[in-house]
């Protein structure tokens, strides 16, 4: 009876273990279903990025509301970020309780992240392809875009390794806003295009103070000239105007050079003086625009409705707000006649789930949000560009872009001024390459920066052996010399599963009960042996 | 009798000089710690070391791999906000109200908020946890900012809409503009003494499970509320509530 019941509890154990190895190695790969059932209720959420900005929120609303209208049995539970790095994070987590997204507004940078796991993120290659379901497929029940009207650049930049794993959702780039008042007050033209040597030579006459210690540009006590918000993208670029290293495509790591260096060195001096500084270390670029204490606000295209006398948005009080005449321009160049400038935007994926259906219902919603309606509206609300040349060839598109300056909210004109920015310099723009480990590089540029300027600011050293110091620093921060592949390894999954941790007590469990059997056995063989000898 | 009783009020007259003359007794601060008035004189971007109470603490989280936490803490002078202090789960979980640590860290400031950024911190032996000082009657007044971070009351103000980006008039917004939803920072503005403020739910702080932010959700315009919270600063005084009680 006893050895009955072992046998049975380890059968037992041993069923639930192959169970649970299966589920660990994740799901199956997505297959397209034949045809979307429709007869059966889907519920899917989709997390989105918005900018602080109640219009985007409404817009997103609305286009789940345009979709649930077209599809009744698919119903979308929207839940809304203000920060790409918090969805990431968030994605990260959920990942290893099986409770990510459906449908996530993200970075390709991130996505390739979530590829360390199997079969996480579904590739879109077929779906897009396919006859009935993919774009501007038969059986799609709205005006999607084709394959062909995505705009082949954007669409290019949600390759990771052979595949297409994210569609792009909207295009911007970065911009320098400029208070055009204060510039020509220090004698200074604004050229079309920026150089380094400009932007640095305007900020510097800038800081110049009056014997009170009030600076001669603004009659105020606060001046900072030139303020970057995304240091990582001020290291990307000027790196690739320079032609220097940053990644290759499989990961090898370039960041440290000669003109990394060079450029850090340049920015230090510039700290020192009080002409430049970043969003981390002073705040948003914006607020000191806005306020007469700054001059060149360096930011995303997408943050255009921030900038100004008569921004729509702003973020300090009524009264600390100045009169001055605002332009935007391209960020500074190293080679005017070749300008270069990042590529950025939210794009948008497709997890994997174990019903495919849900899986189509979800890809369907990521292909609504490329139909014309959803793009120029959502385009119409910052400085971004919408993805697909349909949209771009609308002519309500069109109507829009020529109505610069008619009002300060829907048409104002720095927001437009941006989107022409963006639309102009197009072909102008690179991404970085994306791989599992690419996120972390990007944050290290910045940090690179951001270090530097808090080094000069708290009046340490920076020279050589800073710059050894930083760079040892930073890689072990941001663990850049273990191979690539591992950034899964690097997060805080969170506690182990209910399945796991059941499965680890089993394997215990199982292991006690066979030592005990096998003790027992020996205990009984023993002890008929003894009596054996005994009757001898 | 009467030397009796003029020494008794003596000592009265004395006991009463101490308690106006600031409330508690200062702590007596460790060998190269700063005393609260010579941390607010410090240049901003130099070393300050400092000994305080914690008082709240937002939540820990992962930022690269290591664990950091922004903290308010107060000492019997003033307060100091210590901005994503490196520290692991498990002395983030050591640190209550009242728990006496030593932090040593750059004074830095960031949209008007002064704070202690790249930290290294002690726990050490020591509790006390601040009363909330009322801080209504500096309200506009160049009084509120030499408090900035402090526990502090607000009380009888009284709930006016804020008005979100399409014009619709609320008693609170998740977000500063309505763009939000649950779980986001609650915004909310009230009135005192004639004049609007704006008043935050920091959702890092007291999230949508807490009771505050719950109070918070319930809030109706016109209601009178007291209010306890941190003297938050961002390009303006922009207080973290903890508490909303109805005034009576």
């Amino acid at each position: 009876m006893k050895h009955r019941l072992v046998l049975l509890l380890f059968c037992t154990v041993c069923m639930l273990a192959l169970t649970a190895c299966h589920g660990s190695r994740g799901l199956d790969a997505f297959v397209i279903p034949e045809t979307f059932d429709t007869s059966r209720e889907y519920e899917i959420t989709f997390w989105a990025k918005n900018d602080t900005n109640m219009t985007q929120t409404e817009i997103y609303q609305q286009a789940i509301d345009g979709f649930e209208a077209l599809y009744p049995n698919v119903h979308v539970n929207l839940r809304l970020y203000t920060n790409y790095g918090v969805i990431y994070n968030d994605v990260i987590t959920n990942l290893a309780t099986g409770t990510a997204p459906n449908v996530c507004i993200t970075y390709p940078d991130h996505i390739a992240t979530y590829l360390s796991g199997v079969n996480t993120v579904v590739p879109l290659d077929a779906l897009m392809a396919h006859e009935k379901y993919g774009l501007g497929g038969s059986e799609v029940r709205f005006d999607a875009p084709t394959q062909a009207e995505i705009i082949p650049k954007y669409l290019a930049e949600g390759v990771i390794g052979d595949a297409q794993y994210a569609l792009p959702y909207m295009r911007s780039s970065e911009a320098c806003y400029i208070n055009k008042t204060y510039v020509e007050a220090l004698g200074y033209d604004i050229p079309d295009i920026l150089t380094w040597d400009y932007i640095w030579e305007v900020s510097e006459a800038a800081v110049k103070k009056n014997a009170d210690g009030i600076y001669e540009v603004n009659g105020q006590d606060v001046m900072i000239p030139f303020i970057y918000k995304s240091t990582d993208n001020m290291m990307i670029q000027y790196l690739a105007q320079a032609g220097a290293g940053y990644s290759t495509a499989d990961g090898e790591i370039l960041l440290f050079n000669d003109e990394t260096e060079r450029f850090l060195y340049e920015i230090s001096s510039h700290v020192e003086t009080g002409a430049f500084s970043t969003f981390k270390i002073s705040s948003y670029p914006a607020n000191f625009l806005n306020a007469g204490q700054c001059i060149f606000a360096i930011d995303s295209t997408a943050g255009a409705t921030w900038m100004g006398s008569d921004a729509p948005l702003v973020d300090i009080a009524e009264e600390k707000i100045v009169r001055f005449e605002t332009v935007v321009r391209p960020i500074p160049q190293l080679d005017p006649e070749n300008p270069v400038m990042i590529s950025q935007g939210p794009s948008v994926c497709v997890f994997n789930k174990a019903d495919p259906q849900e899986v189509l219902a979800s890809w369907l919603f990521t292909q609504y949000l490329l139909t014309n309606e959803v793009q120029i509206a959502y385009a119409q609300t910052e400085g971004y560009v919408p993805v697909t040349q349909k949209a771009l060839d609308d002519p309500d598109y069109i109507d829009y872009m020529s109505r610069a300056g008619e009002d300060n909210d829907l048409y104002y004109d720095i927001k437009i001024a941006a989107s022409r920015l963006a639309l102009d310099y197009t072909e102008n723009t690179f991404v970085t390459a994306v791989y599992n480990g690419s996120a972390s590089l990007r944050d290290a540029a910045g940090q690179m920066i951001e270090n530097t300027a808090k080094a000069t600011r708290r009046k340490q050293a920076v020279d050589d052996a800073f710059m050894d110091k930083l760079q040892t620093d930073i890689t072990a921060l941001y663990r850049l010399n273990e191979a690539r592949g591992s950034a899964m390894e690097t997060k805080d999954l969170g506690p182990l599963p209910v399945g796991a941790k059941a499965l680890l007590g089993a394997v215990g469990a199982v292991w006690v009960l066979i030592l005990l059997y096998l003790a027992q056995n020996t205990i009984r063989t023993r002890l008929r042996a003894d009596a054996k000898n005994a009757k001898k | 009798m009467k030397k009796v009783i003029a020494l008794l009020l003596a000592c009265v007259l004395a006991f009463a000089m101490v308690a106006c003359g600031g409330g508690e007794k200062p702590d007596v601060k460790g060998e190269g710690v700063m005393t609260y008035a010579e941390y607010a004189a410090a240049a901003l971007d130099t070393e300050v070391t400092i000994e305080a109470y914690v008082q709240a603490k937002q939540g820990w989280w992962e930022k690269e791999g290591v664990g950091v936490a922004t903290i308010y803490t107060q000492d019997k002078e003033g307060a100091y906000f210590i901005y994503e202090m490196p520290i692991s789960n498990e002395d983030y979980n050591k640190l209550t109200a009242g728990t006496k640590i030593k932090v040593k860290g750059f004074k830095a400031e960031w949209s008007g908020e002064v704070e202690i950024i790249d930290a290294t911190y002690e726990i050490l032996e020591g509790n006390w946890v601040a009363p909330a000082a009322d801080a209504t009657a500096w309200l506009g007044t160049d009084e509120l900012i030499k408090h900035q971070n402090e526990f502090v009351a607000f009380k009888g103000a009284t709930i006016v809409a804020s008005t979100d980006a399409n014009g619709a008039e609320h008693a609170f917004m998740y977000n500063w503009d309505g763009s939000g939803s649950q779980g986001n920072d609650v915004y909310f503005n009230a009135m005192i003494g004639g004049q609007t403020y704006t008043f935050t739910i920091e959702s890092y702080l007291t999230g949508a499970d807490t009771e505050v932010y719950k109070a918070a959700e319930a809030l109706a315009i016109g209601d009178v509320i007291d209010m306890e919270g941190f003297l938050y600063w961002y390009d303006g005084a922009n207080p973290h509530i903890t508490k909303i009680t109805k005034a009576q």
